[in-house]
């Protein structure tokens, strides 16, 4: 097959260049530069008119605009005046449209990288100002508190029943679910090092105060990070995308106290008893390591969990569940107040809000552990 | 018209307001009064700040610099336990109807009359029967906001804005994404409610036909010098304006830009 050239110049007069256009244009199959009209316009000094000729063209697409829109980009640049008559008619009015509103030069300045001390500096602003939102949303949510116990309570109750339904006993499987392994784990963990002491009994010692104390209400936290934390989040960052928190706020109900009360209050109550049940489970969990698979005695298990587990144990459990409600319900819902006016914004006040809610927890749950050793609790 | 003439006290008067996020500054320098009874305009290009002028007027963003009047009051200046009284005398319809979604249509209308009267469970429900009914929902009380159409939502949204009998009803783009038909009802109920009511209207529209039919003042906002060209009669400035980017506004761009702003005179385009 002849290569085919789509593009050939002769110069007609001493100040006109004539471009023939050939072929077919289009897109995906490589058709010339426009720097090859540029180079033949440098190497032939003096033009100050360009024709076209179209004859031989037989087919073309987009692929003729782009060429076009460059080469009449440069020509004006330099000051060469395109007779664009010689062009299809086709191409000659898309052209016009192409250029009736100039480029915005402005609109590309995003692209532009700031400098490392540039972004020192709008980061530590952030955070700044971030942290006055943080400490502006807390306050504000423990004046709604307040309001609550002195006042009139500013939401629906049925709101507050179902978020009880929701962050109560809608997350019993997947809390009966993890707790119950991780009591297992536990139990295989410990009795496997314990066995090598002939101690094999005290694994419930282990689990017991294990799951009571500490695992029970961590794994609680994370499961009501991922599971409610980011729901609200997104129910919260959904009303804000639809104008919902608007229609509140021009009604004078205070979405602080009308969506975001409920919530915390659900969540918060509901923590410390999820605490507990899955410390319930993750005991269980020991008991089926111990009892069928080792074969201790199913009443010496239990004797052991009652002896070991304190009611401080238990005090300790069920705050943290309290605390890590407190921190997850309001780590969803400052993401989901926060959020933007876009469906990814939607998205990123989840994922936000789900990290913020982890982290917390994880930084809570040191401090307490902490204080409780110093306070040799 | 006539009615509004002889009833000329300003409503909401706006005083040298600038609006901005951050250091952007959307407008500037806009001064203009909403008299009692008005049916108010406030238009312009896409994307030029009239949703947040509207955002402006209602209450949820406080301006860069100026004063919002409401009579004599200035909105900003007051407390906030002032401004919410105020605010409970504004009714809004958001560009998408803005209902709750986890509340059927009846809970939506019934919220705002549950805050703010001291009807029993019974008159409310007869209440919120009848605003449905006003705007042709009658029977749609346990619809969720998800189970019915756009324009129903918008219906319903309008029902939830008149909920408290508001004295100043604020419209977000009303018949963006209506069809020509339910674009029309919404406007003659737009008009049924100021002569009902007597109730200041304030729409936010790109929307000719609208804007002929039931403007009867406005605010025109430009984009490119951000702050307003003309305030007035929507009919009047058709007929007076010598601007050219009203002028191509009001007439879909149908003037020849190149003939020196007199060639719009000749089509003389005429309003419904």
């Amino acid at each position: 097959m002849i290569e085919q050239t789509l593009i050939n110049f002769s110069r007609i007069t001493a100040d006109k260049l004539l471009v023939r256009l050939s072929g077919t244009w289009q897109i995906g199959e490589d058709p010339p530069h426009a720097e090859a009209l540029l180079e033949q316009i440098k190497s032939e000094p003096g033009i100050q008119r360009i024709a076209f000729d179209t004859q031989n063209l037989k087919d073309w697409d987009s692929s003729l605009l782009i060429f076009m829109l460059k080469v009449m980009n440069q020509l004006k640049e330099r000051d060469i005046i395109a007779e664009k008559e010689g062009l299809p008619e086709g191409v000659q009015r898309l052209l016009d449209l192409a250029t009736a509103v100039p480029e915005q030069k402005d609109a590309g300045q995003k692209e532009e990288l700031p400098s490392f001390l540039d972004k020192v500096g709008t980061d530590a602003l952030r955070f700044v100002s971030s942290t006055g939102e943080l400490i502006g949303f807390v306050g504000e949510a423990w004046l709604a508190t307040v309001k609550l116990f002195v006042g009139k309570a500013g939401f629906r109750p049925s709101d507050m029943a179902l978020f009880l339904q929701q962050s109560g006993a809608e997350a019993l499987p997947i809390v009966s679910l993890i707790s119950l392994l991780v009591g297992l784990i536990l139990g295989f963990v410990g009795i496997i090092q314990l066995k090598m002491f002939g101690a094999e009994m005290y694994v419930a010692n282990l689990v017991g105060i294990a799951m009571v104390r500490e695992m029970g209400a961590i794994m609680t936290g994370i499961i009501m990070a991922g599971r409610t934390g980011a729901a609200f989040a997104a129910q919260l960052g959904t009303m804000q995308v639809n104008e919902e928190i608007d229609a509140l706020n021009t009604l004078g109900i205070k979405p602080m106290e009308f969506l975001v009360l409920p919530r915390m209050l659900g969540l918060t109550l509901m923590a410390p008893l999820l605490c507990m049940y899955a410390g319930i489970m993750g005991i269980l969990g020991g008991w089926i390591v111990a009892v069928p698979i080792y074969g201790i005695d199913s009443t010496t298990y239990i004797n052991q969990v009652t002896q070991a587990v304190g009611l401080n144990d238990l005090f300790i459990g069920l705050f943290m569940g309290l605390v890590f409600g407190v921190l997850v319900s309001l780590s969803g819902c400052l993401r989901g107040m926060q959020c933007g006016r876009s469906a990814s914004a939607v998205g990123d006040a989840a994922t936000s809000a789900v990290v913020t809610g982890i982290v917390a927890i994880i930084v809570a749950t040191a401090i307490i552990t902490i204080l409780c050793d110093v306070l040799g609790i | 018209m006539t009615e509004t003439d002889t009833n000329k006290e300003a409503h909401i008067k706006v005083k040298d307001l600038t609006m901005a996020y951050g250091s952007f500054v959307v407008m500037r320098d806009l001064n203009f009064s909403v008299n009692r009874g008005d049916i108010f305009i406030i238009m312009g290009g896409s994307g030029c700040g009239k949703s947040t002028l509207m955002k402006h007027l209602i209450g949820l963003n406080p301006p860069a610099k100026g004063r919002v009047l409401y009579g004599d009051m200035s909105f900003w200046e007051t407390g906030s336990k002032q401004r919410e009284q105020f605010m409970r005398r504004f009714g809004v319809l958001y560009q998408s109807g803005a209902l709750w979604s986890s509340m059927t249509l009846a809970e939506n209308i019934a919220l705002p009359l549950e805050q703010y009267t001291d009807l029993g469970p019974g008159q409310i429900r007869e209440l919120v029967s009848l605003k449905l009914a006003l705007v042709g929902l009658a029977g749609f009380e346990t619809f969720y906001p998800s189970e019915i159409s756009g324009g129903m939502r918008k219906r319903a949204g309008l029902a939830r804005a008149m909920a408290l009998d508001p004295e100043i009803l604020f419209f977000d783009e009303p018949s963006a994404g209506l069809d020509p038909v339910s674009s029309k009802r919404l406007d003659d109920l737009i008009l049924e409610l100021r002569d009902t009511l007597g109730a200041t209207v304030v729409v936010v529209t790109h929307e000719l036909a609208s804007i002929f039919t039931i403007g009867n003042n406005s605010v025109f906002l430009d984009p490119e010098t951000r702050t307003m060209i003309a305030n007035g009669d929507p009919h009047k400035l058709l007929e007076e304006s010598k601007d050219p980017r009203v002028q191509r506004f009001l007439r879909r761009g149908e003037v020849e830009e190149a003939s020196g702003g007199e060639a719009w005179l000749k089509k003389s385009a005429k309003p419904s």
